[in-house]
């Protein structure tokens, strides 16, 4: 899209959020009993924790395959943003066309089949016309002719889309990361990880490689097979609403990490959480990963008990190596302070969703 | 943020390159390439084959000085090899390699050894025309000096003793995380003061 895009929040019923996640930092859930809460039980370690990417219950952010929510348009004119600042972060290396084309097939089947009142796909043989109606987009093009649309399929789609998105291709055993686009990212970096095979790029994630995660993850994603995607969660933690934690920025952004206090904590401090999922491509036989990106602070969590008393308990009693990992060792002890208050002791029920 | 650097002798993480012994192999064409002291590891290697005079016969060794200065030239040139060169630094010793890469057919061999900058570099090239990733043997001799992106600015900045350091374009204090990218040929340097601008600890001399 491009960046004189003009937001009109009174459209569509006024669902879609006029917010940002820079500088003013107005994004917020509307409902966050809608937000992904990753934690089934009250301790938290790495597992490969894959399970079946199949629509669930209503109203949750699992009711689709993709899920399209109020903070859509902010995101697409964020990722604009991110985009023209740094074009490094979209890349795609030579071969990976086709697996480009595979997933805006899968893309624009999957939001016109479940979001018809905004998306709509009209094909006669290769010949496809595509409507994106929130951000304004109406485009005729011939399916795997890449002349035909303003950016390479893998940008166009992406361009559309949210989450963050690797493309992985299958040789040699493993699966080779080579192409991908960060703008709402976890402190990693697609430049530098681009072209990297499956234990490459997870080498810096500590303890789980010594726990055999990355083997038997590698080894059931080597399995996966078209139309049975899987999805599992990751999470950290994030100062702010700000969707792109890029390492090419954290001298930008680390020091917003050095402004909690107990009284801004429940603002400022925001769980980030990873539904990633996966899908296997018919044509090119590579393997899509969306890594979709949720943000819900502290306050807006602690507004489901259930949810409260879980996040105080897996945070105090998270390993020192994780901790360090995810970015947050040095404001932990202020978390548990804040998050304490919020606890009674009381048991908590097994799964993620809330008690009522 | 407190940063811990990895210690020298740390275990090495997944995306740190692995180097093994070079070994001759059956080829119809053998490209070696070596800077620093890996040219006494292509001596080596040329002295466990029964076909000494066939291998060289077909042989193209390319090798420049090492980023310390040391130059074994001499000990590659005497061994007769079908064409020999010297180039005076790697940026020099690369486009030599990318044509002979342009005439380069399955079924030949790759060695290279010396520097992680030489042989990451070289074995960019080599992987940019398709060869496959098993055809490249690789062997680790001499400087340990390191070449480091910086993951902010992308500038590079060659031949890395200290950590943390000074990035040689932008100028941010950087930390040099393990992580290694065979796309790009180096590891990643990371702003080491990013939370708290200023505060960077004593360089250390890790790399020599």
């Amino acid at each position: 899209m491009s960046l004189d895009f003009k937001f009109a929040p009174d459209d569509f019923g006024g669902f879609f959020r006029d917010e940002t996640f820079r500088d003013t930092f107005t994004y917020r859930n509307s409902d966050p009993r809608r937000f992904p809460f990753p934690f089934d039980r009250d301790d938290y370690m790495y597992a490969v924790n894959l399970e079946p990417h199949m629509p669930g219950r209503k109203g949750t952010a699992f009711e689709h395959m993709l899920d399209v929510d109020e903070h859509y348009i902010a995101e697409m004119i964020d990722r604009a943003k991110v985009l023209a600042e740094d074009p490094l972060r979209c890349q795609s290396l030579p071969h990976m066309t086709l697996a480009g084309w595979d997933t805006l097939e899968l893309i624009m089947e999957a939001k016109a089949r479940d979001y018809p009142q905004w998306f709509s796909l009209t094909r006669d043989g290769n010949r496809w016309h595509w409507v994106n109606r929130p951000l304004g987009i109406e485009q005729s093009f011939t399916f795997l002719d890449e002349s035909t649309l303003p950016y390479p399929p893998f940008e166009y789609i992406m361009r559309q889309t949210q989450g963050d998105w690797t493309l992985q291709d299958e040789r040699d055993g493993t699966l080779w990361m080579d192409a991908g686009i960060a703008t709402s990212q976890a402190d990693w970096s697609v430049d530098f990880d681009v072209g990297m095979n499956f234990h490459e790029w997870h080498a810096p994630v500590p303890l789980a490689h010594e726990k055999g995660v990355f083997d038997r993850a590698l080894k059931f994603l080597l399995k996966l097979q078209h139309g049975a995607p899987v999805r599992r969660f990751n999470w950290t933690m994030t100062v702010n609403p700000l969707l792109d934690t890029a390492p090419e920025t954290y001298h930008k952004w680390g020091p917003m990490r050095t402004t909690l206090t107990q009284e801004n904590m429940g603002q400022k401090m925001h769980l980030r959480v990873e539904l990633q999922s996966l899908y296997r491509l018919p044509r090119s036989n590579a393997i899509a990963f969306d890594i979709r990106c949720y943000l819900c602070s502290f306050e807006q969590i602690v507004t489901v008990p259930k949810w409260a008393r879980r996040l105080h308990r897996v945070i105090r009693d998270l390993p020192e190596e994780l901790a360090t990992y995810k970015g947050f060792i040095r404001n932990r002890d202020a978390m548990v302070e804040w998050l304490s208050k919020c606890d009674d002791g009381a048991p908590t029920s097994p799964g993620w969703f809330p008690d009522d | 943020m407190k940063v811990d650097l990895t210690p020298v002798n740390a275990p090495s993480i997944r995306s740190r390159p692995v180097y093994a012994t070079l070994e001759p192999r059956p080829g119809k064409l053998h490209v070696i390439v070596a800077d620093d002291e890996g040219a006494a590891a292509v001596v080596e290697m040329l002295g466990k084959t029964n076909d000494r005079s066939g291998m060289l016969a077909a042989s193209h060794v390319m090798y420049c000085p090492g980023p310390t200065g040391t130059d074994l030239s001499a000990q590659l040139e005497v061994l007769g090899a079908a064409q020999f060169f010297r180039a005076p630094t790697l940026p020099a010793l690369l486009p030599r390699l990318v044509r002979v890469l342009a005439d380069a057919h399955m079924g030949t061999q790759f060695y290279l050894a010396g520097t992680e900058g030489l042989i990451g570099q070289a074995e960019r090239e080599i992987m940019a025309t398709g060869f496959p990733f098993a055809s490249i043997q690789k062997e680790h001799r001499g400087s340990t000096l390191r070449r480091v992106q910086c993951v902010h600015c992308k500038g590079i900045t060659e031949n890395v003793a200290t950590d943390p350091f000074k990035c040689s374009h932008c100028g941010l204090n950087l930390f040099v995380r393990d992580h290694y990218s065979r796309r790009i040929a180096a590891f990643m340097g990371v702003c080491i003061d990013a939370e708290d601008p200023g505060q960077v600890p004593e360089s250390v001399v890790r790399f020599q």
